[in-house]
């Protein structure tokens, strides 16, 4: 008796485990139906032509989402310039030079700056950031691409720099204590040894981080002037801009559920988790390949 | 309007806990459409009900009576620094529809014009967009210039006013602080320029302002006379007040 009661509850707790490890799949998945549901109509809608226009004005049926598209990939593109090298940088000091008493006060501090609220970011971005550099490059408006793209490199910087460093220690001890009694110098061994070793755990590092920006929404509202001005140079990176992000946030609430703009910002969703998809299918290529790697090694 | 609506309902219920009053939000037209198809006890609306529908609503067996509530006025304003001090509304037109690009073609230093607006789900935004970009001409298609800057609330288009010297912006009077210069403004060249204010508003002076209507049907009565009566007390009136809004007098 007693144990068919211990074999029922065995079974009933591996069901439950199963659940749960597939329950993240069966979430995205309704997630996705249900976007893709909302934002097809979109296509019937509104013309091709008109969606895939350059002015995004919806109260009086303009519904070009290219400039959103462009503003989201300029800002990430921004962000990406701000914090892959500082997110590397900061990593190969804490993993590879820095003495233990700085790795410990560096590594708490990185991750509070992860913990930070991004609200609270875009507030100090309104109050600090955009009134320091209107004045110092002589902006219009402080409220630009560049304001955003920094500030989004602080967001993105503390997943490079805790991914690359754990990809740094990982590196065996042998290939270091190798490099230098070749009469490697310090700096040639990290930069001929060990980061190339760490590569794609690094590479990893920087998908996930960009990954971050491209979906960030509260702080891009709060500080790229959210005018939908289609870019045309690098110029733009001094002209405010409007996200995918920040359009769905501003618009979502108001909006008659069902109608042509509805639908529309629902499609605007589908395009961000497409790029989202895109960023995390090839971060988990590179890791994968990475795996591959290890085992040769270890064979 | 819905939140002075709401924050009005709110208030009265609290003082009166045997009253239960609902606000739906949706817009103007959908408050109007509710009161002529006689399924609401009071329509809110920020616009005049249109001869049509009044047809429509005496069709219907409804006799619509207007009530002003309450006045809402827009402040155009600039920084301290911005040496002008008054716009004509076409001036401000061509401001935002992109035709005037720096200050010095107003008479100002030269610097690049940063447009602000309120995003486009604000109520003022398109009232902005009707009266004073289209100045009222319903046929006219003028659009906000691109690079617009639509910012999400209020204190954003303060603080950016208060901080950038090239700045212009609009917003509600009661939410204009002191830190950011009003700008008077001029129907045409030739009438006067006004500063908005409550006097200014409520005798039909400043140009950019408009009255915020409740519809009931026929004359109201009972607990419907009550509410109304109340919105009109000075308790009612302080609530327009906190919210930014005009009192009528």
């Amino acid at each position: 008796m007693s144990g068919n009661k211990l074999k029922i509850s065995e079974v009933l707790i591996t069901r439950g485990i199963q659940f749960s490890g597939f329950s993240s799949i069966l979430f995205v998945l309704m997630i996705l139906y249900f976007l893709i549901a909302q934002g097809l109509p979109a296509l019937t809608e509104v013309p091709l032509g008109e969606l895939f226009n350059t002015r995004w004005y919806p109260i009086e049926e303009y519904y070009g989402i290219l400039p959103l598209i462009l503003g989201s990939l300029v800002v990430t593109l921004g962000a990406s310039l701000v914090a892959i090298p500082l997110g590397v940088l900061t990593a190969i000091y804490i993993a590879e030079i820095a003495p233990s008493w700085a790795k410990e006060i560096l590594k708490p501090l990185v991750e509070l700056l992860a913990g930070l609220p991004s609200v609270v970011l875009g507030f100090l971005g309104i109050l600090v950031l955009s009134p320091f550099l209107r004045d110092t490059f002589h902006l219009p408006t402080g409220l630009t691409a560049l304001t955003g793209s920094l500030l989004l490199g602080m967001i993105a910087i503390p997943t490079i720099v805790s991914i690359s460093e754990d990809a740094l220690n990982n590196v065996p001890e042998i290939y270091r204590h190798g490099s230098l009694a070749l009469g490697a110098t310090r700096w040639q061994t990290i930069w001929g040894v060990t980061v190339p070793a760490a590569r794609s755990g690094i590479l990893t590092a920087i998908m996930l981080g960009v990954g971050r920006t491209i979906g960030e929404t509260m702080t891009v509202m709060m500080v790229t002037g959210n005018a939908p001005v289609m870019p045309d140079s690098l110029r733009v990176l001094f002209m405010p801009i409007r996200t995918m992000t920040a359009t769905i946030a501003s618009e979502m609430g108001e909006v008659a559920s069902g109608s042509p703009h509805y639908h529309v910002l629902f499609f605007i969703a589908v395009v961000l988790f497409l790029f989202t998809l895109i960023v995390n299918i090839v971060a988990s290529n590179i890791s994968s390949k990475q795996m591959k790697r290890s085992e040769r090694i270890l064979s | 309007m819905v939140n002075l609506a709401l924050y009005w309902a709110e208030q009265y219920q609290q003082e009166h806990a045997e009253v239960s009053i609902s606000v739906t939000g949706g817009g103007s037209g959908t408050g109007i459409t509710a009161m002529i198809s006689n399924t609401v006890d009071i329509a809110n609306a920020s616009r005049a009900i249109k001869p049509e529908e009044r047809e429509q609503a005496l069709a219907n067996g409804v006799d619509p009576v207007e009530h002003v509530v309450a006045r809402d006025a827009i402040a155009v304003i600039i920084n301290p620094e911005n040496p002008i001090q008054k716009l004509t509304l076409q001036q401000v037109s061509d401001i935002y529809s992109g035709r005037i690009n720096n200050w010095k073609e107003l008479g100002g230093d030269y610097c690049p014009i940063v447009r602000l607006s309120r995003e486009t789900n604000s109520g003022t935004h398109v009232y902005f967009l009707e009266s004073v970009i289209r100045l009222g001409n319903k046929k006219d298609e003028t659009l906000f210039s691109m690079d617009t800057l639509l910012l999400p609330s209020s204190e954003g288009i303060i603080a950016e006013v208060r901080d950038n010297p090239n700045a212009i912006g609009y917003d509600g009077l009661g939410y204009v602080t002191p830190e950011v210069k009003v700008v008077a403004l001029a129907r045409d060249a030739s009438s006067g320029y006004i500063m908005p204010s409550v006097e200014t508003v409520n005798q039909n002076l400043y140009p950019v302002a408009r009255d915020l209507y409740m519809y009931t049907n026929g004359q109201p009565q009972g607990l419907i006379a009550e509410y109304l009566a109340w919105i009109h007390s000075s308790a009612g009136q302080q609530i327009v007040e906190d919210l930014g809004f005009v009192p009528v007098d």
